[in-house]
C-alpha cells in the first residue's frame, strides 16, 4: 500500500528498502579489502584468542588505537590524529561550527581519545564509531548547557587478550555498512547524514530507517556476551 | 536482565546518538541502555553508522599549530574524572546522577501514587513515579510522546505487562490505565514532552499544582 507522507520520510523509507535488499545480499558484499585481510589472517572458524601484538591485519585505525591503549604509543596517536582530525573538521564545519570553535572541539576530542583509550574495546566498537560518539558528546556539551545523560559504562575485562575473529567481524560489519551507505544516491545519503549529525528531530527520524544494522548488532552483542562471561569468571 | 520484552525503538536510539533527543527522553534512553544489553548493542550499532559517516567526510586540513597543541597536551596532568555512582537494584547510574545520588523526595499525587520530579523545562519533564501495589496511575491521555521505564515491580495496562527494564512508548493515540501489580511498589522513570492530561481523578485546574 502506498502511504503518502512528507518527502524526507519517504526518502527514509526508500532507504530502508534499499538497505533491506543489502541485508539479504550481505554475505556477498564483504568489502574486498576485508576479504583480503581475512584470508591473509587465515583465522580458523574457532575463536582463537590472540594478543594485540600478534594482530597485524586489523584496519590501521584499530592497530593505532590498540597501540595507544596498550602501549601509550605517541606515534600511533599522531597517526590517529592525522586521520581523524581533518575528518572531524569536515564534520564540524558541516555542522556549522566556525574554524576556531571547530579547532577547540577537535582538540578536546582528540585529547579524550588519548585519555579514554583504556575504555576502547575493539570487540564492541570500531574506532571511528567510538570517536564519533566522543565527538557528538563534546558537540552537545558545546551547543547545549546540560550534559547528555550517559548509560553506565561496562567494566573492562582485566586481560587485554583479543578475540581476533570478533574484532575482524566488527570491522567487516562497519565496512559493509560503509559500502551500503556509499551505494545510496546523494539525496538518500544526505538524509542519513542529517539524521546522525543532529539535523533531524526525533519525529523526523520517526519512520523506520531500516538501516542494515541487524548484522552489526549481533556482532556487538557477541562482544558484550564474551565480556559478561569473562567478568563472571573472574568473580 | 535478560527478560526485558519492551525495548527502545530505533528512531529514538538514532536520535539519542545524534544528540537531538530532548533531555528528559535522553535520560530514559540512558537508563534503559544501562540495564539492557540488547539496546546497548543497538546503540553501539547506531554509533557505528556515525563512525562510517565521520570516516567518509572529506578531510579539511588542520593547522600545525593545532596539531602541536594536541601533541603537547598528551603530557598534561589531568585530574581523574569523578567516579560515577554504580547503579543499584532499582536506580541505574544516570538516574542516580539525576538524583544527585540522594534518595528521591517523594510528593503525593493522591491515593497510592507519589512522584519525584527530576527535571522539568522547555523540552518536557522527567520524573520518578511510585505506585503502590494494586493502585492505578490515574487514567490519562498524552499530548505528546511519553516514555515510561519500569525500574522496580511491574504494571499492566491495555497494551501489556511491563516489568523492570521494560519501556512503554505512548503517544496521543493511547489512552491507558496502568495498574501496579501486587507485590512490590512499582517505580517508574517517566518522561514526557507535554503535560499529561488526566481524564479523571485530578481536575485539569489542579494540574499546574501537581506539575503533571
Amino acid at each position: 500500500m502506498y502511504v503518502e507522507c512528507d518527502p524526507p520520510l519517504d526518502g527514509v523509507r526508500m532507504l530502508g528498502m534499499i538497505l533491506d535488499e543489502h541485508k539479504i545480499l550481505d554475505g556477498a558484499h564483504i568489502a574486498p579489502v576485508l576479504r583480503k585481510a581475512r584470508s591473509a589472517r587465515r583465522v580458523s572458524c574457532e575463536r582463537t584468542p590472540v594478543t594485540s601484538g600478534m594482530s597485524t591485519t586489523f584496519t590501521e585505525q584499530t592497530e593505532w588505537m590498540l597501540k595507544v591503549r596498550d602501549a601509550r604509543d605517541r606515534a600511533a596517536f599522531a597517526k590517529l590524529f592525522d586521520h581523524f582530525a581533518p575528518r572531524l573538521r569536515g564534520m564540524l564545519m558541516k555542522n556549522g561550527f566556525g574554524a576556531a570553535q571547530a579547532d577547540d572541539v577537535i582538540q578536546d576530542v582528540m585529547l579524550s581519545v588519548w585519555r579514554k583509550a583504556h575504555s576502547f574495546n575493539p570487540e564492541r566498537a570500531n574506532v571511528s564509531g567510538w570517536i564519533f560518539q566522543i565527538a557528538r558528546n563534546r558537540q552537545i556539551d558545546v551547543i547545549r548547557k546540560d550534559r547528555r545523560p550517559m548509560p553506565e559504562e561496562l567494566a573492562m575485562p582485566e586481560s587485554t587478550d583479543i578475540d581476533g575473529e570478533q574484532v575482524l567481524g566488527i570491522e567487516q560489519e562497519a565496512a559493509s555498512l560503509h559500502a551500503a551507505i556509499a551505494r545510496l544516491n546523494p539525496e538518500q545519503r544526505d538524509l542519513v547524514q542529517k539524521a546522525y549529525l543532529g539535523e533531524l528531530t526525533h519525529s523526523e527520524i520517526q519512520a523506520e530507517t531500516g538501516l542494515p544494522l541487524g548484522t552489526i548488532k549481533s556482532r556487538i552483542r557477541l562482544g558484550l556476551e564474551r565480556l559478561r562471561h569473562e567478568l563472571k569468571g573472574e568473580r | 536482565m535478560t527478560d526485558i520484552a519492551h525495548h527502545i525503538p530505533e528512531a529514538l536510539l538514532a536520535s539519542y546518538v545524534s544528540g537531538t533527543l530532548a533531555q528528559p527522553f535522553a535520560l530514559v534512553v540512558a537508563a534503559h541502555v544501562s540495564i539492557c544489553e540488547e539496546c546497548r548493542a543497538n546503540l553501539a550499532a547506531h554509533e557505528a553508522v556515525g563512525g562510517v559517516l565521520l570516516d567518509a567526510f572529506d578531510p579539511i586540513s588542520i593547522t600545525s599549530d593545532l596539531r602541536n597543541r594536541v601533541m603537547a597536551g598528551l603530557d598534561d596532568d589531568i585530574p581523574p574524572e569523578p567516579e560515577r555512582p554504580r547503579g543499584d537494584d532499582t536506580f541505574p547510574t544516570p538516574v542516580l546522577e539525576a538524583l544527585g545520588s540522594k534518595a528521591p523526595k517523594w510528593r503525593s499525587l493522591g491515593p497510592g501514587a507519589k512522584q519525584c520530579i527530576l527535571n522539568a523545562g522547555k523540552e518536557g519533564s522527567v520524573r520518578l513515579l511510585h505506585i503502590a501495589p494494586g493502585f492505578a496511575v490515574p487514567d490519562h491521555t498524552h499530548g505528546g510522546l511519553e516514555l515510561t521505564l519500569v525500574l522496580q515491580g511491574a504494571f499492566k495496562d491495555e497494551t501489556g505487562r511491563f516489568a523492570r527494564g521494560d519501556l512503554e512508548v505512548a503517544d496521543d493515540t493511547l489512552e491507558h490505565t496502568p495498574v501496579a501489580e501486587e507485590g512490590m511498589p512499582c517505580i517508574c522513570l517517566a518522561a514526557t514532552d507535554a503535560p499529561l492530561k488526566f481524564s479523571a481523578f485530578v481536575p485539569r485546574l489542579l494540574q499546574p499544582l501537581f506539575r503533571i
